[in-house]
């Protein structure tokens, strides 16, 4: 997927002056902002499992290659294949061999946003292979082409009409007066519709949420069933995933499997775990004939040991978008990317450079809610901000913005001036304000102004005026103010 | 919320008032209030000549260097005082949360800041959880919603304190607003970097305030004050803003943010 993410500004102006987006958006948070807060609330040793798996997680990336190396072991002891991926090209190539030695013409998909990363659906229809989505949200956006707008519900932003729409017509061999004015009448339809994709396709591809280093499975966390019929019915199984992904244990796998739905949507439980351990085996009723995990990298390696490190441990649960207010103001999309939201900010810049995304770890006021949500207390927005470092010493922030920092940086480093300089600006701007008390303009502050008025300051600072009542005090002979003894004020 | 060690509750102190350059420029009446308020609890005050930044818009712009020097200077000026207390929350949490982690590298400049931010305080929080207040002497005719600054609730866990000492306010009706906990969208150079987005996250916070039935809104932040003063007058709005110790301290003569004629 081509990134745009460097247009974040002008995709968030124009998603804000969307009245559809800003009514989908909107309202998200709040209903599953209360769900998992009432989900969380029911489990007391909730904060307690936060640790333990921020604690397994920081122990598997310590370690990371032993883990999947461990993985991988057990994946071929129980038949099946895997295939390491430095590059997104990679990832698909191996993909495509799968595909091709088994003489694929259609295959279904789960929701996966890997293969969101790898552009995975344009590059197969390049290569003659027809691809379907099978997760209800994922398929409505395969019809109408375009991208998931967050990463657990990736058609949020679209409303019950849109999809109505979208389905009269992409299906024109059925009547077009149906109705199709519920929920529940539009996924019977894609239901209906897919059924015979899922007996036609020769191979069935998933995520995966863990990899179990200790059993040698992948693992999915859904609520559609769609992805179990997905990877029983085609012949071949290829799960896609990343490498940070694996966690050592089963007994690992219950700690995540606690967090990640509350987190997620405020279940206790999601409808559907499925681990796949393999191959069909003799004796087995359903399961595919050859199961293949891609294991890929991307950019994912480079993070281990290095400060931002902690931005691996993500389990994808989406909270950190459903509690942050810019998301909520400007949807997914506007981020350009595959991951939108606080996780997008802090993860985009390590996979696509920071030279193409620095506008994601920008656009946050850092007030911390994505950090107080994260069931794995990654520190989003010191990650964000050290991207904002990293912009910074490679000097891509613009030279005035530059010179700024540099120029108030010295001046407050220099208590005598400073005060020259801002009894200064306390006095014009208050001259400015007069008895409105409030500026409608401001020089270099353009931004604040088109929207709010700038409220005039009192018009002397508050160190000159504390001067200046010492000097009266002592003029008059009284006892110095009892706040100026210990003479740091002079 | 871990308290520094050695304070003990009730001493009287010697505790230095840090400004911050918002009060300092904007609303010196809020570091008169501060003083009123922490003399009243029992502590003697001394605002330290030197002080000037925290460095916080540097630190998050990316600018290291310059958030490192400034931080150097704040700890040197505030280091020989039993307690530094601010009139923000969010610069009380720059010092407490992030001079260590910025300073890491430096061992001896880390431990000289990691000892200042165990000395660190918003002012409500230090008045209530190290003073022990109780109640203020105040007069205040109003009903009043409190905004919860992102810093000063996620950082210090800054929520009951300044509420229960509104609530001894001789006149005032503490009202809640929906959403108090959520950004007002200021965050510093963000208002102005994402403008737009900033305006969309006021406005819903405007609607909030006035949904609540409150004549006056109060925050312990002036960024996030101004942001929202700027707001409500923009958009011709009675109800008036102020931080939160002009009316712990009884000091609202003076007109409210951005309060003038019409
Ligand atoms: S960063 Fe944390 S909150 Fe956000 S999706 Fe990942 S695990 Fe969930």
């Amino acid at each position: 997927m081509q990134p745009s993410c460097s247009s974040f500004k002008q995709q968030a102006a124009q998603a804000l002056r969307d009245p559809k987006l800003q009514g989908a958006f909107g309202k998200l948070g709040d209903g599953l902002q209360a769900r998992r807060a009432a989900a969380v609330g029911q489990l007391p040793e909730f904060e307690a499992l936060r640790e333990d798996a921020r604690r397994i997680k920081r122990r598997v990336m310590s370690d990371l290659d032993t883990w999947l190396e461990q993985f991988e072991q057990k994946v071929l002891g129980q038949g099946g294949h895997i295939h390491w991926a430095s590059t997104a090209d990679d990832a698909r190539e191996a993909i495509l061999a799968i595909c091709q030695r088994v003489g694929a013409k259609t295959v279904t998909k789960g929701k996966s946003m890997v293969t969101e990363e790898l552009g995975l659906n344009d590059y197969l229809v390049d290569q003659g292979i027809t691809p379907v989505e099978t997760d209800l949200g994922e398929y409505i956006l395969q019809l109408r082409r375009e991208a998931p707008s967050h990463i657990v519900m990736p058609a949020v932003h679209l409303a019950q009409d849109d999809i109505e729409r979208t389905f009269v017509e992409s299906h024109p061999q059925l009547p077009p007066d149906r109705d199709l004015s519920t929920a529940e009448s539009l996924v019977a339809e894609a239901r209906q519709e897919l059924r015979e994709h899922f007996f036609k396709a020769d191979v069935g591809i998933t995520g995966a949420n863990f990899m179990i280093a200790e059993t040698g499975s992948t693992v999915i966390v859904t609520n559609e069933g769609n992805g179990d019929l997905t990877q029983t019915l085609a012949r071949v199984h290829v799960v896609v995933t990343t490498i940070e992904r694996v966690i050592p244990t089963l007994e690992d796998l219950s700690t995540f499997l606690r967090l990640l739905p509350r987190s997620a949507t405020g279940q206790e439980a999601t409808a559907y775990v499925t681990l796949s351990s393999g191959p069909k085996r003799e004796g087995d009723m359903h399961g595919p004939e050859e199961f293949h995990v891609v294991v890929l990298d991307n950019g994912r390696s480079e993070l281990l040991g290095s400060e931002n490190q902690d931005i691996l441990n993500c389990i994808r649960c989406g909270a950190c978008m459903n509690h942050c207010p810019v998301y909520g103001a400007v949807g997914g999309h506007a981020y350009g990317w595959v991951y939108p939201g606080p996780l997008g900010a802090a993860l985009t810049p390590a996979l696509i450079g920071v030279e193409k995304s620095a506008a994601l770890p920008n656009a946050s006021t850092f007030c911390g809610q994505c950090v107080a949500v994260c069931p794995v207390k990654i520190p989003l927005t010191d990650i964000m901000r050290r991207w904002r470092v990293r912009e910074h010493g490679k000097k891509m922030t613009s030279p005035l913005a530059r010179a700024g920092l540099s120029a108030w940086a010295w001046l407050a480093s220099r208590p005598a001036l400073y005060r020259k300089f801002t009894g200064l600006a306390a006095w014009g701007m208050a001259l400015c304000g007069g008895r409105r008390r409030r500026l409608s303009r401001m020089p270099l502050a353009g931004g604040w102004t088109r929207y709010r008025d700038f409220p005039a300051p009192e018009g002397e600072t508050f160190h000159a005026q504390l001067a200046q009542l010492k000097k009266r005090a002592a003029k008059t002979g009284a006892e110095g103010l009892r706040h100026e003894q210990g003479g740091a004020h002079e | 919320m871990e308290l520094g060690g050695k304070l003990e509750v009730g001493r009287s102190r010697r505790v230095a008032l840090y400004v911050t350059c918002l009060v300092d420029v904007m609303r010196p009446s809020v570091g008169f209030a501060a003083i009123k308020l922490l003399e009243d609890a029992g502590c003697e005050v001394v605002v330290p000549e030197h002080q000037t930044c925290c460095g916080q818009p540097a630190y998050n712009a990316g600018g290291e260097a310059e958030a490192k020097a400034l931080a150097k200077q704040v700890v040197e000026t505030f280091e020989p005082f039993d307690a530094v207390v601010a009139p923000s929350g969010s610069c009380a949490g720059m010092i407490r949360d992030h001079y260590p982690k910025l300073l890491a590298a430096e061992p001896e400049w880390r431990d000289r800041a990691t000892g200042l931010a165990s000395r660190t305080y918003e002012l409500t929080s230090f008045l209530v959880d190290v003073m022990g207040m109780e109640s203020v002497e105040a007069d205040y005719q109003g009903a009043v919603c409190y905004h919860d600054s992102c810093a000063g609730l996620r950082e210090l866990n800054i929520k009951q304190q300044p509420r229960k000492l509104l609530r001894s306010v001789r006149g005032v009706e503490v009202r809640e607003m929906d959403d108090a906990e959520v950004c007002c969208g200021f965050g510093g150079l963000f208002c102005v970097k994402y403008a737009d987005i900033s305006n969309q996250m006021v406005s819903r916070k405007m609607d909030n305030i006035e949904a609540s039935g409150a004549d006056t809104l109060l925050a312990g932040d002036l960024g996030c004050l101004l942001n929202m003063a700027g707001k409500l007058t923009r958009q011709g709005s009675r109800v008036k803003v102020r931080h939160v110790a002009e009316v712990l301290a009884g000091m609202t003569d003076l007109p409210a943010i951005g309060e003038g004629e019409v």
